[in-house]
């Protein structure tokens, strides 16, 4: 393994601030953000409802601008990008999975997995093989031509799991990824997201739950009232239970 | 590339409720009402011809005017034309020959069945005859044409022979018995199929037998003309209208009859089958209107439904051009939908109504698909419905993803 300071940094913060204007008031969502992301990390970002955490989500995500600040997303400036630069970005570099799942009902699962490359301009064989390998690997070949509805909330994620890696990006963003699953099922699909890590993909997680947060990776960012307050780093590695869990996940409905 | 967003625009139509189908009844009704309309017109316009009995011949036609619009021409007509008025005009300069006429409802028994038809009068003179059968174009069946002294026989139309089912199933022939108002008459003729109703179910008779069976003494039904020089139709048709109002003692414009010559009464047909076209067009072009107000309708509503689609489109690396791509290639498909389903129901109207006029009006028009027509008529409802989703997918293009993804 690389030494910390050799890996490169996929995304930056520098003073980053998000204000929207409510009425009368402007409220502060991000305040003075500054953070830097390294290949490879399994990340966090904690807190509260209310504390800006959704914000500096979209934000690391490019899918909002920020009023204030600067974004380095692969060491280029994305806060001056237009909005089809950003869509153009996001799309091949960022893979987002949400809490709701957010697929799309009227397409198959498979077809889920495949719109992120039409946008990326990949031809329909290519799309057909690289979906079928995702499918493959999030372990739903056999459920691949079923729609979200016809998929349990865990299978839903999986899917999503699939789709956020069809560009092969570099980093993962998961919003509240377990938040809509049972415990169990959460599990697996944490399975996963950790997976993805350990063969190189960078995570960043948006949760409420410390105890996720803890369990699963290597840095925390607490939110509170828009800002950072702390940061915390994991020192130990895992534990042997969990390796094992990791070198095969099993589904688990 | 834009292959996709039409497969991807058939998955999302697929899945489209009632309501989004029937915001395409404006472009259906104008599709249908534009494909019907014009593969009917021209059939209609043949039809319509036939059966008014216009044909290429060069013979001008007078009639006296009247306050009913029904029966026979002049028959109850106020101040009916007499054979006076025929002899008149055939004294005219610019006139060759003029004819009177007298045709009558007339109760024909055969076969023991009643059926009123009409009545037509041959003059006795040759020359004279052989006029009217000019005008009517008279082609023989079987049997033989009246001739001069042919008392006591009559010539029948085509239908009398065709149509056994409206004479107890008894087709007409040569030598057998038809009672006209009671008297019998010897069948000496047949004519040939003429595709107008009239013609098809006419009885003919020389004047004698027929002023026997009517009394209409020396009244005239119609005047017909033939002008001494072809070349100049409209000549003989003033001098004979100049004559006539003098006779009437009528002033310009307040004519008490009419004088008409084939061309004339084709172009009055073809007005009037042009201002039912355009009033059609018109209905087409307002429902079509409304059609694409419906699509605006409910692209606009489907942008707002699925918000959170595009949301995540967006995230998943969605330009804002292939959002509007997607919706608008979305709504020009909803058009030619509504264009498809039009075209059929146009074409199978048009067929019908061709098939329609040929069985009841005894024409022989084709049946054409005009494929030319169908093709613009889906290609403009192609177009319909995507400038119709212009606003739509610009809305939805424009939504921001982080609003979008909150649905």
């Amino acid at each position: 393994m690389r030494k910390e300071d050799e890996k490169k940094v996929v995304i930056e913060l520098k003073g980053v601030c998000k204000y929207y204007r409510m009425g009368e008031n402007i409220v502060r969502a991000v305040d003075g953000a500054s953070l830097k992301i390294k290949e490879g990390d399994f990340v966090a970002i904690m807190g509260p409802s209310g504390s800006g955490k959704s914000t500096m989500m979209n934000l690391i995500g490019s899918l909002d601008v920020p009023t204030k600040g600067k974004i380095f997303l692969d060491r280029e400036d994305i806060s001056t990008f237009s909005e089809s630069d950003l869509a153009q970005l996001r799309g091949k570099k960022i893979g987002f999975i949400f809490q709701s799942f957010n697929l799309i009902n009227n397409l198959t699962a498979k077809e889920n997995v495949m719109i992120p490359m039409i946008f990326q301009d990949h031809d329909l064989d290519d799309r057909n093989f690289r979906a079928n390998k995702l499918m493959q690997l999030v372990q739903l070949t056999d459920r691949m031509h079923h729609s979200p509805g016809e998929l349990s909330g865990g299978q839903q994620q999986r899917v999503a799991i699939a789709r956020s890696l069809a560009n092969s990006p570099e980093v993962i963003l998961a919003d509240e990824p377990t938040g809509n699953l049972d415990t169990k099922t959460g599990a697996t699909v944490m399975d996963f997201l950790e997976d993805l890590n350990k063969k190189g993909k960078t995570i960043i997680m948006v949760t409420h739950d410390p105890d996720l947060a803890k369990d699963h990776a290597d840095v925390v960012y607490w939110l509170k009232d828009g800002k950072i307050e702390k940061v915390t780093k994991k020192k130990n590695g895992w534990s042997k239970e969990q390796n094992k869990k990791l070198s095969n996940p099993k589904e688990n409905k | 590339m834009i292959s996709d967003f039409f497969s991807l625009a058939i998955k999302n139509l697929k899945h489209r409720g009632i309501r989004s189908w029937l915001t395409l009844l404006g472009i259906f009704i104008g599709v249908t009402a534009v494909v019907s309309l014009i593969s009917l017109g021209n059939g209609l316009q043949l039809a319509v011809a036939s059966q008014l009995g216009i044909s290429a011949n060069e013979l001008v036609t007078v009639q006296a005017g009247g306050l009913s619009g029904f029966g026979p021409p002049g028959s109850n007509v106020v101040d009916p034309l007499t054979q006076d008025d025929a002899d008149a005009i055939e004294r005219l300069s610019s006139v060759e020959n003029a004819v009177r006429r007298n045709i009558n409802s007339g109760k024909i028994e055969f076969n023991d069945v009643i059926q009123f038809r009409y009545v037509g009068s041959l003059p006795e003179n040759k020359a004279d005859r052989d006029l009217i059968y000019t005008q009517l174009d008279t082609e023989i069946l079987s049997g033989r044409l009246i001739k001069g002294g042919d008392s006591g026989k009559v010539l029948l139309g085509y239908n009398f022979y065709n149509k056994p089912e409206e004479w107890d199933g008894k087709s007409a022939s040569i030598g057998k018995s038809i009672s006209v108002n009671d008297k019998n008459f010897e069948i000496i003729g047949i004519l040939d199929k003429q595709g107008s109703i009239i013609m098809d179910n006419v009885v003919v008779m020389n004047e004698g037998d027929m002023k026997d069976l009517f009394g209409f003494g020396d009244e005239a039904g119609i005047i017909v003309v033939e002008p001494k020089d072809k070349e100049k139709i409209h000549k003989t048709k003033q001098d004979i209208e100049k004559l006539m109002r003098q006779r009437r003692g009528v002033d310009e414009g307040e004519e008490d009859f009419e004088v008409s010559t084939p061309e004339a009464t084709l172009s009055t047909v073809n007005d009037i089958l042009t201002g039912v076209q355009i009033f059609i067009a018109i209905v087409a072009l307002i429902s079509v209107f409304i059609g694409a107000i419906g699509i605006v309708n409910t692209m606009t509503t489907s942008v707002l439904e699925r918000r959170k689609e595009i949301g995540i489109m967006k995230s998943v690396g969605a330009k804002n051009g292939h959002i509007f791509l997607q919706f608008f290639i979305e709504s020009s498909l909803l058009g030619l939908i509504g264009g498809i389903i039009g075209a059929i129901f146009g074409t199978i109207i048009g067929l019908s109504g061709t098939i329609a006029l040929n069985n009841f009006m005894g024409t022989e028009l084709p049946l054409n698909v005009d494929f030319v027509l169908i093709f613009f008529s889906l290609l403009g409802s192609f177009l319909i419905g995507g400038i119709a989703g212009i606003v739509p997918a610009m809305k939805a293009a424009k939504q921001n993803p982080v609003e979008a993804l909150k649905g």
